[in-house]
């Protein structure tokens, strides 16, 4: 007869002297039952951690603006330098580890419109009294007068330094781009629409396709330009005007437009007849759009008094941040390693968020991080189950958005009634169904 | 001859065209052993077939999902090779001429050839006078719980023979479970169910529980369900102690009671033979099989939750399967098998009358079709002392036996998983990786809603109700006619304009449906009349009375 019978010395479970016990595995499904509800349930938990842990807003940066804050501008070159500009005229430079300003001027005696940073780490400010002036944050004392001025004929709406090169482009009613390496102060060239005649809201580089240049106007329009054959390329009109234009920096063809519609349009610039995708959550309108460093993901402003952020895929807003006393939002930026959001708001705060309302900063042990990314990868293999969708969805938001939203439902709800009423009782094709996506574009030219 | 060219054309690396004719993909060893090894990795740690990809349209979707089905079949292959860890091998007793039989050998024999920690396992406890007694092990074996019918209830650390506490409750104790570690137990007293914690201390008296004849803890639910005299089948959280649900089961006072490890699903032998299948989310039973005639003693399920194996008053032992609901065999006993238990390797304790008998191979879920076991692999008893329950313990090649004279504790080579899962259940835990354990375990808690027969619908979308969502918000969709279904089925007392008729003629609103029914109907009576006066026709004036109006 042969006889074997299970044996496991005690010393095998913990060395003798050692204070370490060990931990075998056996991976046989047959040891783990409930898998599936069990990591439901991980899942689950992980989701409601997320949302007790999500806490985004950081810090306001120094004492603010006296005036509200009507643009910023990041330094390419830096990780931690902004530039922010009120209406009273002021320009500020901000130092985000310190979260405190490091220089200041009164820049000008009108609303500043545009800010943004050359190459060479010099500051550009535009404003309603028709002058653009170049500042040099890190090298002079706040107050000093600026290295150069341009004077323009009507009030600057927006300003974009080229990627490589001295140019820069300033909006007022034309474009009109500037060569810093010059000493004149008359434009390079200017650039218009041949019938256009309103006033240009923002204009914008492509920092990938350096000669690009997309602007949006008040008569609805958004025109590409080329700057090598110093013509406009295409032109789209929207049903309402745009404030804002940021191009994807991963996708050179791509760009997003704030609109005063309350939605955010992600157009390609090859095919403007149609949308690429259509952000709708706002409920009011869109002040300032810019994508992440990555293109994944997009930030934007908004005048009912909250930020969104978004998935580039996705139709609706993954996060809204508000507090109580942010006023209308008119800026918003990402910083270039894409963990903060900035935020310009009307009551002169400039406000330092999360751009992952959950995550913590700091270094993390590696069982930490090994727990982070199981509880991500649970959170996305459980992300459509009813109950776990809707705690990862829900948002305290102020009752005026709240309201605000339920009315516009509403409203979008009779309006969509109304068209379908007359849909049914007119000719079969009379009034066609137009999507979500190409709705908005009344015309295209080239 | 074929082979030998092929070597040869593989090592030289150039093919013509004639040789690419014969050799063909499968015959590429290094392939065929690779696909036998994913093909046996998947047997053991897949998770049931991968998803159809050459059907979809959606590239995206398409490649997540091929994306996918690559990492699960890599962690499968990954858990293979994990198995060269795996440290301990199970136990076995096998004959070695023809003329041995296993079910011969006697614990004295298997003591006496395995290791002398191992021998030190078996060992007896004379308990007289306060039996007989019911025992219960921990979920990591470690810890035992005896109770005695006369109210002598204790728990010790069986390994090291050291008494945990021991009471003296001067009732009838019907019962006694471990709640999930060795910290809490509870036992089935005359008339209320009590909690007590390792020390003996009373903690909680559950009213609710009446008269409670047998118990199960579901350990990762944390709940105690309980059977008792009334017939009432309660659960109770044992974390909130909320009571669940308790219900009436409707079928006398219950004689068996099993949980099914796998799902959680509650088996309860009734007097009349059934074996009925209860969760806490229906108030009636899932299932009922008809597996004795005469009242059922004793209910097991194997830890995959894939066989049951029950005994009866009707001195049979039934094995089924619990995915056809089928009984397989059955096996005579030659006095009513008192208590039956599933070990973790798939052998079967029964105990009958003053006897043991433990099966090996009654049931194998890869095997297709199973043929009746001739004797059983080991015996015991024929001492005078009657069973009352068996329970393997988990983890170690031992059977323990309560009986009315005390505690048996035997060796039974090959009952054990060889190799437990520290992070599941550890039986050489220490205190500190107890208590993360527990909080571990509470965070985890599942749900009584999650309880099913199929363990596995947590996750699953409603695909049926998203396809009539999908179809609802289709604004250009075919408005449906009602009438149009009522002449699919045109024939007969069930047609279905008959059966709306039934149901929904009888309201007196008059419309444009209405009234389209009734000319259906108005035409169908008629063609019905026509044809019944054809038939009429046919079978001339004599034969015209059996003319039907069908056909």
């Amino acid at each position: 007869m042969k006889i074997k019978a299970l044996t496991r010395p005690t010393a095998s479970a913990q060395a003798p002297g050692s204070s370490v016990a060990r931990q075998p595995r056996n991976l046989d499904p047959a040891l783990h039952p409930f898998e599936r509800s069990r990591e439901y349930t991980r899942a689950l938990n992980a989701t409601k951690l997320e949302r007790m842990f999500a806490k985004p807003f950081i810090a306001q940066l120094g004492k603010g603006h006296v005036d509200g804050v009507y643009t910023m501008a990041k330094d390419p070159e830096r990780l931690g330098t902004f530039a922010s500009g009120s209406g009273d005229g002021v320009v500020k430079v901000w130092d985000l580890t310190s979260r405190e300003q490091t220089w200041d001027t009164t820049a000008h005696e009108g609303i500043v419109k545009g800010l943004c940073f050359t190459r060479d780490q010099k500051l550009l400010s535009c404003a309603s009294d028709k002058s653009i002036k170049l500042w040099d944050p890190y090298n002079t004392k706040s107050g000093t007068v600026p290295l150069a001025t341009y004077l323009g004929n009507a009030a600057f709406t927006g300003i974009s330094h080229h990627r490589s090169m001295t140019h820069f482009a300033a909006s007022s009613s034309v474009i009109a781009v500037y060569d810093l390496s010059r000493s004149s102060g008359t434009p390079l060239q200017t650039l218009h629409w041949p019938t256009s005649t309103d006033t240009i809201n923002t204009l914008s580089f492509n920092q990938t396709e350096t000669s690009l240049l997309a602007s949006c106007a008040t008569d609805r329009s958004i025109i590409l330009y080329d700057l090598r054959t110093s013509s406009p390329l295409s032109k789209a009109v929207l049903a309402l005007a745009s404030n804002a234009i940021a191009w994807n920096p991963m996708e050179a063809m791509n760009f997003a437009v704030a609109n005063e519609d309350h939605n955010i349009y992600v157009f390609d610039m090859r095919k403007m007849d149609r949308a690429l995708n259509v952000h709708k959550d706002h409920v009011a309108a869109v002040m300032d759009v810019e994508f992440s460093p990555t293109g994944e993901e997009l930030v934007s402003a908004s005048y009912d008094r909250t930020i969104r952020l978004w998935d580039r895929n996705a139709g609706h807003s993954r996060d809204i941040y508000h507090t109580k006393r942010m006023q209308r939002v008119f800026s918003c930026r990402f910083t270039p390693d894409a963990q903060y959001i900035l935020s310009g708001s009307d009551d002169g705060n400039v406000r330092l968020w999360r751009a992952n309302a959950s995550k913590r900063e700091g270094i993390k042990s590696a069982r930490q991080r090994q727990k982070l990314e199981y509880d991500e990868a649970l959170k996305e293999r459980y992300k459509h189950m009813p109950e776990i969708r809707r705690i990862k969805r829900h948002r305290h938001v102020p009752k005026q958005v709240k309201k605000a939203a339920e009315i516009k439902g509403e409203e979008l709800a009779a309006i969509k009634k109304r068209r379908e009423n007359e849909r049914k009782h007119s000719k079969k094709g009379l009034v066609p169904r137009k999507p979500e996506r190409e709705k908005m574009v009344l015309a295209t030219e080239q | 001859m074929e082979s030998e060219v092929e070597i040869v054309v593989a090592s030289n690396g150039i093919r013509n065209k004639d040789d690419t004719i014969t050799l063909k993909p499968s015959h590429d060893p290094e392939r065929a052993a690779a696909k036998q090894r994913a093909l046996e990795a998947h047997k053991t740690y897949g998770r049931g077939r991968p998803i159809r990809k050459q059907t979809i349209k959606d590239k995206k979707l398409r490649g997540n999902l091929k994306a996918l089905e690559n990492k699960y079949k890599d962690a499968t292959l990954k858990a293979k090779d994990a198995e060269i860890l795996l440290e301990n091998e199970s136990g076995f007793l096998e004959a070695e001429g023809e003329l041995e039989r296993t079910y011969k050998v006697r614990q004295e024999v298997i003591k006496a050839d395995v290791a002398v920690e191992t021998a030190k396992k078996g060992f007896d406890l004379k308990l007289e006078g306060l039996g007989p007694y019911v025992c219960d092990y921990t979920r990591n074996g470690r810890a035992l719980l005896l109770a005695g019918r006369k109210g002598h209830v204790a728990t010790m650390d069986w390994r090291d023979g050291k008494l945990g506490c021991e009471l003296q409750l001067r009732e009838t104790v019907r019962d006694a479970k471990w709640l999930h570690n060795d910290q809490y137990f509870a036992v089935a007293q005359k008339k209320y169910t009590y909690i007590y914690d390792h020390s003996g201390m009373e903690l909680h008296c559950l009213r609710k529980h009446i008269e409670v004849t047998n118990m199960e803890f579901l350990p990762y639910h944390f709940l105690l369900a309980t059977v008792g005299n009334a017939g009432y089948l309660k659960y109770t959280d044992t974390s909130t102690g909320q009571m669940v649900i308790e219900m009436p089961m409707k079928q006398g006072s219950p004689t068996a009671l099993a949980q099914n490890p796998s799902n959680a699903i509650l088996h309860v032998g009734a007097q009349n033979g059934t074996v009925s299948l209860w969760s806490p989310n229906s108030t009636t039973p899932l299932v009922k099989l008809l597996a004795h005639r005469g009242p059922v003693r004793g209910v097991a399920v194997d830890r995959e939750g894939r066989y049951m194996v029950s005994a009866g008053q009707d001195l049979k032992m039934g094995v089924w399967d619990l995915r056809m609901w089928k009984e397989m065999n059955n096996y005579f006993l030659r006095q009513p098998g008192s208590s039956v238990a599933v070990s973790d390797r798939d052998l079967v304790g029964v105990g009958w009358g003053t006897q043991t008998s433990i099966w090996k191979g009654l049931f194998d879920k890869s095997r297709e079709d199973q043929e009746k076991i001739q004797a059983p692999y080991i015996g015991w008893g024929g001492e005078g002392r009657r069973i009352e329950r068996v329970k393997w313990c988990p983890f170690e090649d031992v059977l323990g036996i309560s009986h009315d004279h005390g505690f048996s504790s035997i060796i039974v080579p090959g009952a054990g998983e060889p190799n437990f899962d520290a992070l599941e259940v550890n039986p050489y835990e220490n205190t500190k990786q107890r208590q993360e354990g527990e909080v571990r375990a509470l965070l985890n808690k599942l749900q009584p809603e999650m309880i099913s027969l199929n363990p596995n619908f947590v996750g699953k979308l409603d695909l049926v109700s998203a396809a009539e969502r999908k179809k609802e918000a289709d604004l250009d969709r075919k408005p449906e006619d009602p009438v149009a279904t009522l002449k699919n089925r045109g024939r007969g007392k069930n047609s279905s304009l008959r059966k709306h008729l039934r149901k929904k003629g009888k309201r007196n609103i008059i419309d444009e449906q209405r009234l389209r029914i009734d000319a259906l109907r108005m035409e169908q009576n008629k063609k019905a009349r026509t044809t019944l006066k054809k038939h009429e026709e046919d079978l001339g004036p004599a034969l015209a009375r059996f003319a039907r109006k069908s056909h």
